[in-house]
């Protein structure tokens, strides 16, 4: 790990020490079922309702209304299909944004073949939307309203608190995927009116395959996961023990360390984002320039691609990324910077960086030594590079 | 778009090393192609020499050079069509599939198919303007499609 140069947190980050050493007794000796009668369970039973504290007391909640699941997907998964089907005789109109992460947004599809109306709001050139757009888009059928907190890709926080108002003074659920905000940012349900939540635990130096949702009491939402009691019976399955106290202990890290963590990472993105901007020409950030989360910075460069961007920097030993992991392999365009209006070749040629509070300084200089040197060699390669260049010694004679 | 998908080591080396990147003054033929399914773009570059037959057929690739804005594998799809063409009659060089520039690749990513259109696509188009520009016809040469994606899909 030493020779890499990690800077793709936004697509998962390192289990904290201190997690992994809370988890481990349960995976060991403290194996027991937290559903099981017997006292050896207890432990388990313990630790799991220890952790729902936790995260409860970070987001302002009531512990009953912390629901563990499978990951963020899930938690997203859950909420819109959850909420459709409760209030399904309601209405069937749900509004989104067309910026979402893929769990939401292919969830919404799959919801529409089902009979739903979906409507997906735009957002302006830095990736936020208009409260003034949502307001128009409800309906008297309108069940949901689903608005991330902050954008995976260009790291745009929205505007969350007075989505939560336009919400509650139309009687409409607000579910946010605070996937990449949650741990990151302060987050107080009650204050921004959030209904449901989303959040995962190995975006926040926690184990993988574990999430929550937060859901208000007296929400009405059809269980996902059917099966056994467990979760108020909202939720079957097995307790995941370790990753649940490992979720626990990520988001109590998370919190202790958050002020002085959002400074630290704020500084070094700002320091990334000032010398790629400098010192890379025909260069653009993506996102809001300050309304952002503080380990975020995308770019694009025009006139190159993006795959062969992160292989040559791969090569460098620095993994960064283009659009989203969970499109890996698809063609498809990024959907978040064709909706912030960038052409489609601009589009192409993005880079993702996402910091942590381990990454140093010296690793960004390392970074922006690399992105220079990549760039202009695929430059130097770019049929586009070459007519653009020609286009401008014409237009100087 | 993507994490890195995996690639053979022979793609890698076309990627890392691409051969005959770069632009030929006064060229015979230019051929840029775009791919409407990633908006990926190739562009070739051939000087052909006609001294060596008697036909238009029989001229000689001389030289070829490639500009590329695109994927890993389109760079070396680009990189290894030059070396394929280089030397090689008209005739041969029109012979020059997708399909065998996969082959000479070691197989490419199932995803990455298309990406290996461009190649042969953007030969076609150098050579079609190298026709086009001396007016003369070459057997089994049509002018270029200006979206790939067309010919892909029924192909
Ligand atoms: S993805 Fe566009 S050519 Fe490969």
């Amino acid at each position: 790990m030493s020779d890499v140069i990690y800077l793709d947190n936004a697509a998962t980050t390192k289990v904290a020490p201190e997690v992994y050493e809370a988890m481990k007794p349960y995976f060991e000796e403290l194996f027991g079922n937290a559903a099981s009668i017997y006292r050896f369970a207890g432990n388990s039973r313990k630790a799991v309702e220890a952790a729902r504290e936790t995260v409860a007391d970070f987001l302002g909640a009531k512990p009953n209304e912390i629901y563990f699941t499978g990951g963020g997907s899930e938690s997203d998964n859950w909420a819109l299909k959850g909420v459709a089907y409760a209030l399904k005789d309601k209405g069937k109109h749900i509004i989104t944004t067309k910026i979402e992460h893929h769990a939401i947004l292919h969830t919404c599809e799959f919801l529409s073949k089902q009979g739903f109306d979906i409507t997906y709001l735009d957002v302006d050139e830095n990736g936020v939307i208009d409260i003034e757009a949502l307001k128009a888009a409800i309906r008297p059928d309108t069940i949901l309203i689903s608005v991330m907190f902050a954008n995976n890709e260009i790291g745009t926080v929205e505007p969350i608190k007075a989505i939560g108002e336009v919400a509650k003074e139309n009687g409409i659920y607000f579910h946010t995927d605070a996937v990449q905000a949650y741990g990151h940012l302060p987050i107080d349900v009650n204050e921004l009116k959030i209904d449901l939540l989303s959040a995962s635990g190995h975006k926040i130096n926690g184990p993988k395959g574990i999430g929550i949702m937060y859901i208000r009491n007296g929400v009405k939402i059809d269980p996902f996961i059917h099966g056994g009691a467990q979760e108020r019976s909202r939720r079957a399955g097995t307790h995941n023990t370790p990753g649940i106290v490992g979720f626990g202990k990520a988001t109590e890290l998370a919190k202790e360390k958050m002020e002085s963590r959002r400074k630290y990472e704020t500084g070094l993105r700002d320091y990334l984002i000032e010398r790629v901007l400098s010192e890379v020409p025909y260069t653009k950030l993506n996102g809001h320039r300050t309304d952002r989360l503080s380990n975020n910075a995308n770019f694009s460069f025009q006139f190159i691609e993006g795959e062969s961007l992160l292989i040559m920097l791969d090569q460098k030993g620095i993994c960064g990324s283009s659009g989203s992991a969970c499109t890996s392999g698809s063609l498809d365009p990024y959907h978040v910077l064709l909706a912030i209006g960038l052409p489609h070749e601009i589009a192409h040629g993005s880079l993702r960086l996402t910091l942590s509070d381990e990454t140093t300084k010296d690793e960004i200089d390392t970074t922006v030594e690399a992105v220079k040197f990549v760039v202009e060699r695929l430059r130097s390669m770019s049929p586009l590079y070459e007519d653009f260049i020609k286009a401008k010694k014409a237009e100087d004679r | 778009m993507s994490e890195i998908i995996e690639y053979s080591d022979k793609v890698m080396d076309h990627f890392t090393n691409p051969r005959n990147v770069g632009e030929i003054e006064n060229p015979s033929g230019v051929g840029t192609v775009g791919n409407a399914k990633c908006g990926d773009i190739m562009r070739i570059y051939l000087d052909i020499d006609e001294s060596a037959g008697t036909s238009p057929k029989e001229a000689i690739v001389r030289d070829v050079k490639f500009k590329t804005f695109g994927c890993g594998a389109a760079v070396a799809t680009s990189s290894i069509a030059t070396e394929m063409i280089m030397g090689k009659t008209v005739e041969d060089a029109l012979k020059l599939t997708n399909k065998a520039v996969q082959e000479a690749l070691g197989g490419l990513p199932a995803v990455k198919i298309h990406c290996s259109l461009l190649a042969e696509e953007a030969v076609h188009a150098a050579l079609w303007d190298y026709a086009q520009k001396k007016g003369i016809t070459i057997e089994g040469l049509k002018a270029p499609v200006s979206d790939i994606e067309e010919r892909e899909e029924n192909s």
